[in-house]
Formats: structure tokens, C-alpha cells, sequence
């Protein structure tokens, strides 16, 4: 096992493959990093949403529906 | 005794505590693998005498084809647990696996016409795979608009599923008639991948890179789920405790 | 109880429920020829947006046709259970004593005989306008046949998941398209083969084996949708 590429110049330029490699992997990660974050942040949001539900429904007691 | 666990995965908040412990390991593994792979293959593993460095695509278009074609599979048969024996959980787990099945099938789209311009000099070439991946794309495009198109939720799983069954019967015999088609067309372009000479110094960081894909769905899959779990138990004592106790730490 | 009422055969099921949906064909004129005025202004447009030479037209002939035919099949099917899920008797039949298999299956002949067949039998009148080679007649007949049959049959699957959409049209076109892929690449396969001299029992067959399929599943998985979509 060893590195395949003379200096990092090289290794970026890939004898002129560089830009189709590099922009597979670029998109390839953005997607799969796309896939990460968006439950994660869908859960925050949907954490933030029910903890005001249930601020509400402690101030207002009476209307109480969301929580049983 | 034995089919204990099938029967507890009827339970969403069964299955979303059992998970909870899950994740960080899962998230470490796969981002593990992930890296491994990628920084192997680009930088490691011998260049191809033919192909020179751009067949270093495959170690990320590979495994997303796989997994394009292995979601839709784990989204229909999903839908076919959820219909035949009515559970909940089944229904949420098919309906995270549509839009994450598309992204992967888009990626494997664009890093094989990307790959296809050094290969082939063309940006599009109507070769059998990746037509076949393009009308595997249109299958989920189509799921995820029939998911959207019902305001009840039950119709909308129950839909849903049954549309995800015809395409899974459907799937080898497109496969089949667009690979015959493509040989009609076209015979002998250059392959991607020809399996009996790939070298095995190429293959592992593959290998890799395949159980690396396929641990990244599991997690991003089990994330989504968990999401819907939340959802639609909303309403339920134990989302509102969970959520109360999140407040407190917060 | 069940001895009040008449025992209906299989048959007389099947025969009964054909001859109700024959008749609402036979009065509703105007959307039985829709698609194929759809079909006929379609084909038109390709002389005029390609090219009126001859050499090209015979050359792109069977693959027009056979798209066109596709697409024309395509709009034709939103109707095939729209009007019984709006007056409510789709549900009436769901309850019924019938074997709902022969229902469906009845429901998709007829949709066939008033769309397919049609499409079919005008598709030569076509090929002529686009100067398909003589040898392309019999095989363009034969393959849409068996083709549109094959597409009826998964469009009903199709129209049952969207029935109870105010505007599932657009939407059933998305879902069937792409399940009609093989059928399409066997059908426009067969002419062109038998325009350039070649055989073409390959093609026939494999669309034979597609309509079998098509006639063992599709009423299954559509009568499963049409439950889905009336309980909703």
C-alpha cells in the first residue's frame, strides 16, 4: 500500500481527471452530508415546535388539546 | 418465543428506545467506513491502465447505485409488512426510504455522467446501467408524488405500498428489457466495471466503501424514521414526556 | 340467506358487469374518441417539427407510433374508474357477492375495446402518413395489440391508486410511464425488426409473456388499490 502520486499537486490534478473525480466526490459527500443533517435538524425543529405546544397548554390549561 | 421481536416492532415507541442507543455507534461506523474508503481509493489504490485516475469514481457511484436499487427494495417490502400484517412502524420506515432512494439514485445519475465524459467523451451516453438507474429515479420521483398527493395519511401509506410492490415486480423485467435493448443498440462500449479483471488492491477499498454506503443508510434511515415516529405519535404521553425531558436538559 | 338471492356464475358475473360498462362506452361517444384524435393530431406533429423527408420518417415511423400509441393509452385511463368512484357504484361493486377479480378484469376489457383496439387498428392509417415500410404493417398491428392490452391492464393498477384524487391525471402518467418502459422497448422493437428484414417472434412473444403477467397481477394489485382508495 502506497500513496500513488508523486506530490499533492499531483494527486489533485490526477493527470487531468482532477476535476470529474474531485466534483463526483464533492457532490457525493454534499448529498450524503444533505442526508444527515436534514432529520437531525427536522427533529430540533419539531422538538422546538412541541415544547411551545407545551408552554401553551400549561398557561392555558383549559384549552388543552395537543397534549393529553 | 422467537417472534417476540417481530411483534414488538408493532410498537413505534418500542423501537425508537431500543434505537436511542444506537445512533453514535452507527454515525461513528459508517463515517468510519466512509472516510477509509474514500481516502484509499482516491489516493491508495493503483491507478487503472485503461481508465488512467477517473475510475476512481466508482468507489462512490458503485455503492449509490447499490443502494438505489437496494432502498427501493427495502421501501417496498416495508410497505408489504405494513399491509399484511396492518403494523404502523412499517409505513413510516417505507415512506423515509423514498426520498433518500431518489438522492442516492441522482448521485449514481450524475457521478456516471461525469465519470461517462473522460470515459466515453460524452456527458450522457445511453448505456444499459444507467438507463436502467434513470427509470429506477423515475419510479421514486413517482412514489414520492403519490405519498404527497393524499391529505389521509392511512390511504396515503396504503397507496403508496401497493404502488412500491408493482414497481419491485416491475424492476427486473425493466432491468432485463433495457439491457437487451441496449445491446440491440449499441454492442461493446466501454464497461465501467469489468468484474474478472479488477484487481484485488481496487476491490477492497470497493468493499470498503459498499458496507460503508450501506451502514450510512441504515443510520440516515433509522434517523428519518424516528423523526416520523415523533410525528405521528405526537399526541402520545410518552413524545410529550420525551419532549419535557428534552426541555429540562436543554 | 344467501339462497334469496339469484346464484350468479363467474361467467355471469363477468358477462353482466362487461355489458354495463359497454353500454356507458357506447353513450359517453366523445371520450372514446378523444385519444384518438389525440392520437392523429400528435403523430401529425412530428413531419412538422422534424422533417417531411421520407428517408427520416420511415426511419423514426415505428417508434413514433408506438409512443404516440402509449401516450394516447395513457390519457384514456384516468377514466377508467372515475365515474364509478364519483356516482358511489364502485363501492356497491366492492360489496358485491362477485368474484371482484372478473369485475376489474371485465372493467379493463372494455377500457381495452373502446382505447387500445381503436389506437391499433388506426396506428396503419398512421404508418402510412409516415411512410413505414410495407413490411411493418402486420407486426405494428400485432405488437400494439398485445401491447396496449398489457398497458391497460397496468394502467388500471395506476387509475385505481388515483381515483379518489381530484386531480390524480397528471399523477397517474408519472406513476405508469415508467412501468410501461419494457412493453414499449418490445412493441417498437418488433416493427423495426420487421422493417429492416429481421424476425420478430422474439418480440411477439416476450409481449405475449407481459400481457400473461399482466392479466395474472395487475387486477389483483388494482383491486387491492381500488379497497385502499374507497376506504380513505
Amino acid at each position: 500500500m502506497k500513496f500513488q502520486f508523486e506530490t499533492i499537486a499531483d494527486f489533485i490534478a490526477m493527470n487531468g481527471h482532477g476535476p470529474y473525480v474531485w466534483a463526483s466526490y464533492a457532490i457525493t459527500f454534499a448529498a450524503l452530508i444533505f442526508l444527515l443533517v436534514s432529520p437531525l435538524l427536522q427533529k430540533k425543529n419539531f422538538i422546538k415546535q412541541q415544547q411551545k405546544l407545551q408552554k401553551l397548554a400549561q398557561a392555558n390549561p383549559a384549552a388543552d388539546q395537543s397534549v393529553e | 418465543m422467537a417472534w417476540q421481536w417481530f411483534h414488538r416492532l408493532g410498537s413505534p415507541r418500542w423501537f425508537y428506545e431500543k434505537t436511542t442507543a444506537w445512533m453514535p455507534w452507527l454515525a461513528a461506523l459508517s463515517i468510519a467506513l466512509l472516510l477509509t474508503g474514500a481516502v484509499w481509493g482516491l489516493a491508495f489504490a493503483p491507478a487503472d491502465f485503461k481508465q488512467g485516475n477517473s475510475y476512481r469514481i466508482i468507489y462512490i457511484h458503485v455503492p449509490a447505485a447499490f443502494l438505489a436499487l437496494a432502498g427501493y427494495y427495502i421501501m417496498a417490502i416495508s410497505g408489504a409488512v405494513g399491509l399484511i400484517w396492518k403494523m404502523k412502524l412499517p409505513f413510516m420506515v417505507m415512506k423515509s426510504a423514498a426520498p433518500i432512494g431518489a438522492l442516492l439514485t441522482f448521485v449514481s445519475l450524475v457521478t456516471g455522467s461525469i465519470w461517462g465524459k473522460p470515459t466515453w467523451g460524452t456527458w450522457w451516453e445511453w448505456d444499459a446501467r444507467i438507463t436502467s438507474m434513470l427509470i429506477l429515479f423515475f419510479l421514486y420521483l413517482g412514489m414520492i408524488a403519490l405519498q404527497q398527493a393524499f391529505t389521509h395519511r392511512d390511504t396515503s401509506d396504503k397507496a403508496s405500498a401497493v404502488l412500491a410492490l408493482v414497481g419491485m415486480v416491475n424492476i427486473p423485467i425493466i432491468y432485463k428489457s433495457v439491457d437487451w435493448w441496449n445491446t440491440l443498440h449499441q454492442p461493446a462500449t466501454i464497461k465501467f466495471t469489468s468484474k474478472s479483471t479488477i484487481d484485488p488492491s481496487m476491490l477492497y477499498p470497493l468493499l470498503i466503501m459498499v458496507i460503508g454506503f450501506y451502514a450510512f443508510y441504515a443510520l440516515v434511515l433509522l434517523l428519518n424514521t424516528r423523526v416520523e415516529i415523533l410525528r405521528r405519535e405526537s399526541r402520545t404521553q410518552w413524545v410529550s414526556d420525551l419532549i419535557s425531558a428534552t426541555n429540562k436538559r436543554a | 340467506m344467501a339462497d334469496q338471492y339469484p346464484a350468479v356464475s363467474l361467467w355471469g358475473g363477468f358477462i353482466a358487469s362487461f355489458r354495463r360498462d359497454m353500454l356507458i362506452a357506447a353513450r359517453h361517444k366523445a371520450e372514446l374518441t378523444n385519444p384518438l384524435v389525440f392520437f392523429l393530431i400528435a403523430v401529425t406533429l412530428i413531419p412538422l417539427g422534424v422533417s417531411p423527408e421520407k428517408s427520416v420518417l420511415a426511419l423514426l415511423a415505428p417508434g413514433i407510433v408506438w409512443v404516440m400509441a402509449l401516450l394516447a393509452t395513457l390519457l384514456s385511463l384516468d377514466g377508467l374508474f372515475r365515474s364509478d368512484y364519483d356516482d358511489g357504484s364502485l363501492e356497491q361493486m366492492l360489496i358485491s357477492p362477485q368474484s371482484l377479480y372478473f369485475t376489474v378484469m371485465a372493467k379493463v376489457l372494455v377500457h381495452w375495446l373502446v382505447s387500445g383496439l381503436p389506437v391499433t387498428l388506426l396506428a396503419p392509417l398512421l404508418g402510412l402518413m409516415l411512410s413505414l415500410p410495407g413490411e411493418g404493417y402486420l407486426p405494428l398491428l400485432a405488437s400494439l395489440a398485445l401491447g396496449t392490452a398489457s398497458m391497460s391492464l397496468i394502467g388500471a393498477v395506476g387509475a385505481a391508486l388515483t381515483v379518489s384524487l381530484r386531480k390524480g391525471g397528471l399523477l397517474l402518467s408519472l406513476i405508469v410511464m415508467p412501468l410501461y418502459i419494457p412493453v414499449l422497448i418490445f412493441g417498437a422493437s418488433a416493427v423495426q425488426s420487421a422493417v429492416q428484414g429481421g424476425a420478430v417472434g422474439m418480440q411477439l412473444a416476450v409481449l405475449g409473456a407481459f400481457l400473461a403477467l399482466a392479466i395474472v397481477l395487475a387486477p389483483i394489485a388494482a383491486l387491492g388499490a381500488l379497497r385502499i382508495s374507497t376506504n380513505g
